[in-house]
């Protein structure tokens, strides 16, 4: 007797397999899908030659002032960029100092890859690294004055330099902070319980220039005279406290979260207080609020442009601030130094934001 | 309620009286700057020609060169000043609080300023006024000739209420198109929405720069406000005052005399009786101010004498292209004027 064996399966038709089927289900399988995917392609090929157009064929590659970037048919004036990206990057940080700057980003990026790669060994040094040498060995490197370095005044600083240290100041500070008001404002304990309730509230319900504007110009009114701290210092501390104020309410979203069982639980096991919120509690809560802490991160570093109603020239600052320098005013330069503060801060904020995607699939444990 | 209020009041004078009581601590600005070894000098965040960047950072400029002249006069270094730069909001805070020790940054003088603020004026060392830029097309040489005219403009700033004053002092025909931004207004401009811009004269040279074809536009001669800029000081120390004001009345006498940075130390031989009282060879004018007697000469030497600063910051040579006008030495037509030296 003939065993009886299928004919072998034929391959799917041509048109439902492959890019031909991916495009046919996606992009034209009504009418109306096809209408607008013409046009969405038409719109996408303009704006593409409009763009290579302005960023490439048109633009100005090379030169030494204004002249440069004249052309009847100008598109971005890049040496208007390659002219001043060492005041981009590092303000008016004396230039032969800069080498001190270099090294502070090197050594934080050198700290912070490992730190953020969660195969890489060695995490407890590393976070000593990061939170205990890291902090010291960047102030005495960007302010000098010690071990035979030349002191750099605050003022001197700009550029990107002046945006990542008060974003990351502001992103360290404001994490800790952010718990531990999130935690006070959920005690039982009264006084810790208004403290923190008036802290937030008050944060939260002042805009940051205001904050900002007081720490720099209202504050030196009431100190004794002579008695005159760093601008820079003051700007430091009022983003930290206003971003961990907005901290404490994503944090206290997590916390509510947590249900009551979880509690209970570490209470049946005889954790206190401190033991249930450390092993318990915030693991969870923390994990559940990842979005809202990296949203409330990028938010802080693209706050940080703000400094510059202070007198603080941060990347957008100091762009905006060498438009004015006349060797350099063309129709172009504006638009051109716009769109590469707007690069540089959108692949700070775009990393950002793809590392908390990352944590956000590798912690998940349920709900998938 | 009375209580709380009354105590409330006792706050408010306390604070005041704190605030206020800054003023006669800062009566020795000097001795003050000179202990701490520089001046701290209020500037702009940026306006071409009057305090700018360089590529390199530096800052440079009209506003900018008055302070490096204090300096000089001072320390007889130009370079023993740190700029701060201050946001209009701030500027007289920053002033008040000694956290500057001058202004120049392009403040307009006014009677309110003056007298109201707790802050003096020491002179005017560029005369600005609202003007216009037209197209050369149109052939208007005249602001007079705008009859009908459409201005782009910044919204609510005193040039919006000028330009209306003007239009209807004249009775003539207008439409207002105000935008936010500076930058937006010179781009509607740019592109054919109006048919003139109206701002400060300085700030008209420098947006030009940003046109399309700069050539094709011309600022008007016309100047419809008076916008005096001069450094400002505080209130109360007079002998402060007197630096700062002798700093630009010695570029402007420079100028007058012939002097220059170039031939300064030549002209300490020079006969004249008026420049060698200029540059400290005869007299005691700078210790009567509690400097040293070579100020003026330190000063040209190091920033130049007026004309240098002009032209150099704002002049003909630089894509500015302003002309002297009425920034002038009186001798020649225009404002500058400077009390002798004796």
């Amino acid at each position: 007797m003939a065993e009886w064996t299928p004919k072998p399966a034929r391959p799917a038709p041509a048109s439902t397999v492959g890019f031909v089927g991916w495009a046919r289900r996606n992009l034209f399988a009504t009418p109306g899908d096809v209408a607008l995917t013409l046009f969405g392609s038409v719109f996408i090929i303009w704006l593409g030659g409009v763009l290579i157009d302005w960023a490439f064929i048109n633009a100005s590659f090379s030169g030494d002032d204004r002249t440069a970037c004249l052309k009847p048919v100008q598109g971005a004036c890049w040496p208007f960029i390659d002219a001043k990206l060492g005041q981009f990057i590092y303000g008016r940080y004396p230039e032969a100092e800069t080498w001190r700057v270099n090294l502070v980003f090197f050594f934080g990026l050198a700290g912070l890859v490992p730190m953020l790669v969660p195969s890489a060994p060695f995490k407890s040094a590393n976070i000593f690294f990061l939170l205990g040498f890291y902090p010291v060995f960047a102030f005495v490197m960007l302010t000098g004055g010690m071990f035979g370095l030349v002191p750099v005044e605050t003022t001197d600083w700009g550029g990107l330099l002046v945006t990542l240290v008060v974003a990351v100041t502001g992103i360290a500070a404001s994490l800790p902070l952010g718990i531990l008001l999130a935690l006070g404002r959920r005690s039982k304990l009264p006084i810790i319980r208004y403290f923190c309730l008036g802290f937030i509230e008050i944060f939260r319900g002042v805009p940051l220039i205001t904050v900002l504007f007081m720490a720099s110009v209202m504050l030196p009114l009431f100190l004794p005279d002579g008695v005159n701290f760093d601008k820079l210092m003051r700007c430091l501390i009022g983003v930290a406290l206003f971003s961990s104020a907005y901290m404490a309410e994503v944090v206290r979203g997590g916390l509510q979260a947590i249900p009551k069982g979880q509690y209970e639980a570490a209470a049946a096991l005889g954790l206190g207080y401190w033991k249930t919120t450390r092993l318990i509690i915030l693991p969870q809560a923390l994990k559940l609020v990842i979005p809202g802490i990296v949203n409330t991160f990028i938010g802080l570093f693209k706050d940080t442009t703000l400094v510059l109603i202070v007198g603080l020239f941060d990347l957008l600052g100091i762009v905006q601030f060498h438009f004015t320098d006349a060797s350099w005013a063309t129709p172009e330069t504006h638009i051109t130094g716009y769109v590469f503060a707007g690069a540089v801060f959108w692949v700070f904020c775009f990393a950002m934001s793809r590392y908390s995607i990352f944590m956000e699939n590798r912690l998940s444990t349920d709900r998938q | 309620m009375k209580m709380l209020s009354y105590k409330f009041r006792v706050f408010v004078v306390v604070i005041c009286a704190c605030v206020f009581s800054q003023g006669a601590v800062a009566a020795e600005t000097l001795s003050i700057v000179k202990k701490r070894g520089h001046m701290q000098c209020g500037v702009s965040q940026g306006l071409p020609g009057f305090s700018n960047p360089d590529d390199k950072g530096n800052w440079v400029g009209m506003d900018v060169d008055i302070c490096r002249a204090v300096a000089a006069a001072v320390f007889g270094d130009d370079t023993k000043v740190k700029f701060t730069p201050l946001s209009a909001k701030e500027r007289f805070t920053a002033l008040q609080s000694g956290e500057v020790d001058m202004l120049a940054r392009n403040t307009t003088w006014s009677m309110h300023r003056d007298t109201a603020l707790g802050v003096d004026f020491t002179g005017v060392n560029y005369y600005d006024g609202q003007g216009f830029m037209v197209r050369k097309e149109l052939g208007i040489t005249n602001s007079l000739e705008l009859d009908g005219a459409s201005l782009c403009t910044n919204l609510g700033t005193t040039t919006e209420l000028n330009a209306a004053d003007y239009f209807r002092t004249n009775n003539m025909e207008y439409e207002i198109v105000a935008f936010e931004k500076a930058d937006e207004a010179v781009a509607a401009y740019n592109t054919g929405r109006c048919d003139a811009y109206t701002t400060d004269q300085s700030a008209l040279y420098a947006q030009r720069l940003k046109l399309t074809e700069p050539g094709a536009h011309i600022v008007l001669p016309q100047i419809i406000s008076k916008e005096p800029l001069g450094p400002v000081v505080r209130q109360g120390d007079n002998q402060w005052g007197d630096i700062v004001r002798w700093s630009h009345f010695a570029m402007v006498n420079a100028e007058e005399l012939g002097v220059t940075s170039k031939n300064v130390d030549t002209m300490k031989t020079n006969k004249n009786p008026a420049i060698r009282r200029l540059l400290g060879v005869d007299g005691t004018f700078g210790t009567n101010m509690g400097i040293s007697n070579d100020w003026a000469y330190n000063i040209i030497r190091t920033v130049g004498n007026y004309a240098e600063t002009f032209e150099r910051n704002v002049g003909k040579s630089t894509p500015l292209g302003i002309a002297r006008g009425v920034n002038a030495l009186w001798t020649q037509g225009g404002l500058q004027y400077a009390p002798p030296v004796r």
